[in-house]
């Protein structure tokens, strides 16, 4: 049964012929990403050329201005940057999911308080808490994952929260609670399963937005600090007008990945929503 | 109606005190802003002195129960670095952040709301496919790649518009001047909008599409422009109106990177030199400011919320 339901989703999935190529793309820059220290043709924080110098045979996407092979930079830069997106996703998530199972199941005064803290946090302007809480703690990669995945949580938590709701009111949960099955294994045996596929869904775009803005901080300077490469660091130096007119090689390579990152991530998370949708079984 | 706008005005007071509290506790977190002066240059005494005048020395309930105390007596203290009001500070600055989110935001919309109609009118077609298509494209750019790409085309390549600041000083101003400076900000920041918004107003749009009463309206044969804009429309505004609220602290935020890479001299750069500074005051101002903001737009939009949809009580 299980098995069937599978296969309709990845079914319903394969429709999104976009989406596919986006999820193929994806893996292949996930692969690469992962399999960086294999194939990066250098050592990405050391010099090991001219200076700043143009693509060409020796160094495919050429050097920066301290002679570091930009290839290099790039695939250890999306290591980081992917690795910055899915960790504050899952950390996210994990708040988001539990917050929302407390705050769904319990009701009454935990539910108030944890839905008041939640409206807290999201209306405040999330970058400004972000840049206050860089400042603040050294920045740098631990610094950020923390602090993207202590801030992302509210939209995964409120999602949980109304599904649990609804789940609260079907037969097989009353039926439950009727057997007397413990509350703990009603909340996570019964109803969690039931809300993953939404918080699946969402959890994309959580990741998409993670990998944005662990470029605009590390571009800000708040985020990952050099030497150690990222996808918004990289694009640092393309402020400069030098760099920006005549070194294009520096920073069109790193903006382009973010870019595709993005959209992937984006068209899979959203066909994903399309083929996870009850409503759309054949 | 006035009972309920002062009962979400009484709801919104506990809410704007718990961010200061958080705001508060975090920045203490950090680090004393005392680290920022420490060099060969000043002695222990004087670091001491500066503590105590600005009651850096008390513990952080005390130093924030002085803070909310000078703020409900309308006192938003002294910045550390240039011992400017701060409430002079932000108000010298607020203006040029208004003038980009307003239009940002204005542009955004006129770019958004046509194009989720029209995606949502020609659901599951080529077009809307494109329209959706084109939307994810627009959120996946990041704000400062986007502007950065701008400055290279129309200041580098083609030398139309000026890369930063509002103003030239030869020129000295002027709508013209001004309007110059203002289109690659604004450009950046209206991307962003639409490119988010278009798939929400198609949603709302498509959810609304789907109710009897417009298959009603079909069926009296009143031709689909009619029906699309006296009845599906004027729904889905509803919304809309929530969609436009919830964009406010996204577009504050947005600001802060717009401002800093076309160095605009709003709030986002006050921010970003208070936030690097660790200049007390000057960061709970403009975070007290946003979350009123924010809350004052929430407030609206539960307001024009229940002007519009007649099914709400209050």
């Amino acid at each position: 049964m299980a098995h069937g339901k599978r296969r309709g989703v990845w079914r319903r999935f394969c429709r999104h012929r976009v989406a596919v190529a986006c999820l193929a793309l994806l893996a292949l820059m996930m692969l690469l990403a992962l399999l960086a220290p294999l194939i990066a043709p250098y050592a990405p924080t050391k010099p090991v050329g001219q200076f700043a110098q143009p693509p060409g045979p020796g160094h495919l996407l050429g050097t920066d201005k301290i002679g570091r092979d930009v290839l290099s930079r790039n695939l250890y830069a999306m290591r980081v940057s992917l690795f910055v997106g899915l960790m504050a996703t899952l950390i996210s998530t994990a708040v988001g999911v539990l917050l929302g199972l407390v705050s769904g199941w319990f009701g009454g005064p935990a539910d108030k308080a944890i839905m008041g803290f939640t409206d807290m946090v999201m209306s405040f302007p999330y970058i400004l808490l972000v840049l206050v809480a860089a400042a603040i703690f050294q920045p740098g990669l631990k610094s950020i994952v923390l602090i993207l995945g202590f801030v992302d949580w509210p939209g995964v938590a409120r999602l949980v929260r109304g599904n649990v709701l609804s789940l609260k009111e079907t037969n097989f949960a009353k039926s439950d609670v009727t057997a007397g099955l413990p509350g703990g294994y009603i909340l996570f045996s019964e109803i969690l399963p039931n809300t993953i596929a939404p918080v699946l869904v969402y959890a994309t775009s959580v990741f998409a937005l993670s990998i944005l803005d662990e470029a605009a901080l590390s571009f800000l300077g708040m985020g990952v600090q050099p030497p150690t490469p990222s996808l918004g660091n990289l694009l640092n130096g393309a402020e400069s007008l030098s760099v920006l007119t005549g070194k294009p090689w520096l920073w069109v390579p790193a903006g382009t990945t973010i870019i595709l990152l993005v959209v992937c991530i984006n068209f899979v998370g959203d066909a994903l929503r399309d083929a996870l949708d009850p409503r759309n079984t054949e | 109606m006035w009972k309920y706008i002062l009962k979400k005005l009484l709801l919104a007071i506990p809410v704007l005190l718990g961010i200061t509290i958080i705001d508060y506790a975090i920045m203490s977190l950090a680090g004393s802003p005392l680290d920022m002066l420490a060099g060969p240059r000043i002695t222990q005494e004087n670091i001491a002195l500066r503590a105590a005048r600005w009651g850096l020395d008390q513990p952080v309930w005390v130093q924030y129960g002085r803070w909310l105390g000078e703020v409900l007596r309308g006192n938003l203290g002294f910045s550390y670095k240039s011992y400017q009001p701060v409430s002079e500070l932000i108000g010298s600055h607020i203006g040029p952040t208004l003038l980009l989110m307003g239009v940002s935001s204005v542009l955004g919309f006129a770019i958004a709301i046509p194009a989720g109609i029209y995606s949502a009118v020609h659901r599951y077609k080529k077009r809307d496919y494109a329209v959706v298509s084109i939307s994810f494209i627009l959120s996946s750019v990041p704000g400062f790649f986007l502007a950065l790409l701008l400055i290279y085309l129309f200041t580098v390549r083609l030398g139309w518009l000026p890369s930063g600041g509002m103003t030239t000083a030869s020129v000295g101003g002027g709508f013209a001047d001004v309007a110059r400076h203002l289109v690659m900000p604004a450009l950046v920041l209206a991307v962003g909008v639409a490119g988010t918004n278009i798939r929400y107003i198609r949603s709302s749009v498509l959810e609304i599409m789907g109710m009897d009463y417009l298959r009603t309206a079909t069926a009296k044969g009143i031709g689909r422009r009619l029906v699309i804009r006296r009845h599906a429309f004027r729904n889905a505004l509803l919304p809309i109106v929530t969609v436009i609220g919830m964009q406010i602290p996204v577009l504050f935020g947005g600001a802060v990177i717009v401002e800093q890479v076309f160095s605009w001299p709003g709030l986002g750069l006050v921010t970003m030199s208070a936030v690097t500074g660790r200049d007390y005051p000057v960061i709970m101002g403009v975070c007290l400011l946003s979350a009123v903001v924010v809350l004052v737009g929430n407030l609206l939009t539960d307001i024009v919320y229940a002007l519009v949809d007649p099914t709400i009580s209050y």
